[in-house]
């Protein structure tokens, strides 16, 4: 029998490889493209449809300012937060991460490809989103503030994978996962102001607000997009914040990681869109 | 060196004992067969020695790794075939055995296991079309993928066609002749008797009998057994040596010497001029054997 290569592959070119495949399965999931990709643009339509395209009185910047980079987070935290968590809880209920386990890949090296995958579809949701409000909307990008952005995208995204990946290490199988991460993502998109700014909210809905680490990265992110501001806009608390939260998440995750299904779990071979499909 | 070598191999789940005091030897290319009904302690076993689980007692040598510890010089020249092994679904058979065999220093051609396993026309087809037999197959050349030294099956052909079984049979009697030491777990007597060049039957977690096909369970100085229908008009207290009836008709007589037990029947029923219909030799088949071990009648 032939054999190819006689060296052992490098670790960067096994989870570049990784990063490459898995994105491959992402676009090739019509239903997660689509939550993750489309349905946060159809907000936007649908916002500045519902709200107009006019200044925010007492803000001082339009609709699609305000919105377009609460939105672009938002899909982001899709990419990273809930495709993550469903991806990896279903990877696992139909036994491919025990496969991976039985190869010489580094585990870890796996999950750094996952990660990167899920990181580079949140860049590219924010970045269409940006893309669509420039053209669309009028909204406007500043140079000055772009290094605070992308730094705060960065550490945002990097939390919320690690969340996504709390999530499908204490998940019972992929079909509760689902279930989870809208439980959680959408309540909190609402009280951190994502979809509409919520006037004279009740204390316990801004403690709460102020607890979850999204409306850290919306109002960061948002900030470094408000035309009204002055300087560099690098909101040191919120990033700080974001970073606590994706450590303590991540080390959690590594924590109660498990490759093997759990026993009795009954959804082998379970399609990712019937069960996301079930719960949204 | 072994390939293999474990002993008092201990591990339970819970209340349930899945494998209790297990003791294995393989040899560097030798075929061996775990043969054992269902909750025998098959996959338990395999899987620790794959790193899968962790064994709560005995001591486990394989390729002079220990599994749990052995990382990735270890699975390096492992090849695994679960028993219930799954891929991504939305990649294609090819994109899966290119992205696999990646992940080793040396690996096998992606079109060439797909022709081997004989997945040809489906090169391209997603995963999730493929037929259940079509998944096993490729599960067996995810197994080849990374040209292990020594390779792992659990229940290998479950649910193959006759053609194939015998297609894999091929397979991995070519992985034989090449020198690799392979463990498999099988329902199937004659898979085990056709591959194996030794086979242990397991039943409730232990190591119930051991030997080659030929030997196991005693075959080969075993007893004879002669068979025939009880001729008409003749009384089971006629017969002329010991025998025990069996279902209606049929009569069986265990022989130390089956030629010796033979000419005295004969001739007997020459004397009476009487025909022994459906007369046959048999030695106990290896699935007698298994029954009999595993108190499967
Ligand atoms: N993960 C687990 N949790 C609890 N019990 C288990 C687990 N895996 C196996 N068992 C139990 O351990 C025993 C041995 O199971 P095992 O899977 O090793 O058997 P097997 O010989 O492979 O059977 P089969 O031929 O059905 O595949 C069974 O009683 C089974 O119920
Ligand atoms: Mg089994």
């Amino acid at each position: 029998m032939s054999t190819e290569a006689l060296r052992r592959p490098s670790v960067s070119s096994l989870v570049w490889r990784q990063f490459g495949y898995q994105n491959k399965v992402f676009w090739r999931t019509p239903i997660a493209a689509f939550f993750t990709i489309v349905f946060p643009l159809m907000l936007l339509v649908l916002f500045t449809a519902i709200f107009g395209n006019d200044e925010i009185e007492g803000l001082g910047i339009t609709t699609a300012q305000y919105f377009t980079p609460g939105l672009a987070v938002f899909a982001a935290v899709s990419a990273t937060y809930t495709n993550l968590a469903i991806g990896t809880a279903i990877a696992r209920d139909n036994g491919i991460l025990k496969r991976i386990r039985g190869t010489p890949i580094p585990p870890w090296a796996y999950i750094a490809g996952r990660v990167a995958s899920s990181v580079y579809l949140a860049f590219l949701a924010m970045a269409l989103m940006m893309a669509a409000g420039v053209v669309f909307y009028g909204v406007q990008i500043i140079a000055r503030t772009l290094p605070a952005a992308l730094l705060t995208f960065v550490v945002g995204v990097s939390c919320f994978a690690a969340l996504g990946m709390l999530v499908a290490a204490i998940s019972p199988n992929g079909d509760a996962t689902p279930a989870i991460t809208n439980a959680t993502l959408l309540p909190v998109a609402f009280i951190s102001n994502i979809f509409f700014p919520i006037e004279n909210p009740p204390r316990w809905m801004e403690i709460a607000g102020d607890f979850f680490p999204l409306k850290a990265f919306a109002e960061a992110f948002r900030d470094a997009f408000d035309p009204t501001l002055t300087g560099p806009q690098f909101h040191w608390p919120q990033i700080g914040y974001l970073a606590l939260w994706g450590v303590v998440a991540g080390l959690l995750a590594i924590r109660f990681f498990r490759w093997e299904p759990s026993s009795g779990s009954t959804s082998r071979h379970r399609r990712r869109d019937e069960s996301q499909l079930e719960s949204v | 060196m072994a390939a293999i070598e474990v002993t008092g191999l201990r591990k339970s789940y819970g209340d349930v004992v899945a494998v209790d005091g297990v003791d294995i030897t393989v040899e560097t290319g030798e075929v061996f067969a775990l043969l054992g009904p269902n909750g025998a302690g098959k996959t338990t076993t395999v899987e620790i020695l794959e790193g899968h689980r962790s064994a709560d007692g005995g001591s486990i040598g394989v390729l002079g790794f220990d599994p749990s510890t052995g990382g990735r010089a270890y699975r390096e020249r492992i090849g695994i075939v679960l028993q219930e092994g799954a891929v991504e679904r939305e990649l294609s058979v090819r994109e899966a055995l290119s992205i696999y065999g990646g992940m080793y220093p040396r690996r096998l051609d992606a079109d060439h296991l797909i022709d081997l396993v004989g997945l040809t026309e489906k090169a391209d087809a997603r995963i999730k079309t493929l037929s259940g037999g079509q998944q096993r197959r490729l599960e067996l050349a995810l197994g080849l993928v990374g040209d292990p030294d020594l390779l792992f099956l659990d229940e290998p052909t479950t649910g193959f066609d006759p053609s194939a079984r015998r297609q894999a049979w091929g397979i991995l009697e070519n992985l034989a002749d090449l020198g690799k030491t392979i463990l498999l777990t099988t329902h199937y007597m004659d898979e085990a008797q056709h591959l194996a060049d030794r086979i242990a039957i397991i039943d409730g977690g232990k190591i119930v009998a051991e030997g080659t096909p030929e030997t196991l369970g005693g075959r080969a100085d075993g007893k004879s057994m002669i068979r025939f229908a009880l001729p008409e008009g003749v009384s089971f207290e006629d017969l002329p040596i010991t025998a025990s009836t069996v279902d209606g008709d049929m009569v069986e007589v265990s022989a130390e010497s089956a030629t010796r037990a033979l000419h005295e029947l004969t001739t007997w029923a020459i004397d009476k001029d009487v025909e022994l219909e459906q007369l046959q030799v048999a030695r106990p088949s290896l699935e007698d054997v298994y029954l009999e071990l595993t108190d499967e009648h």
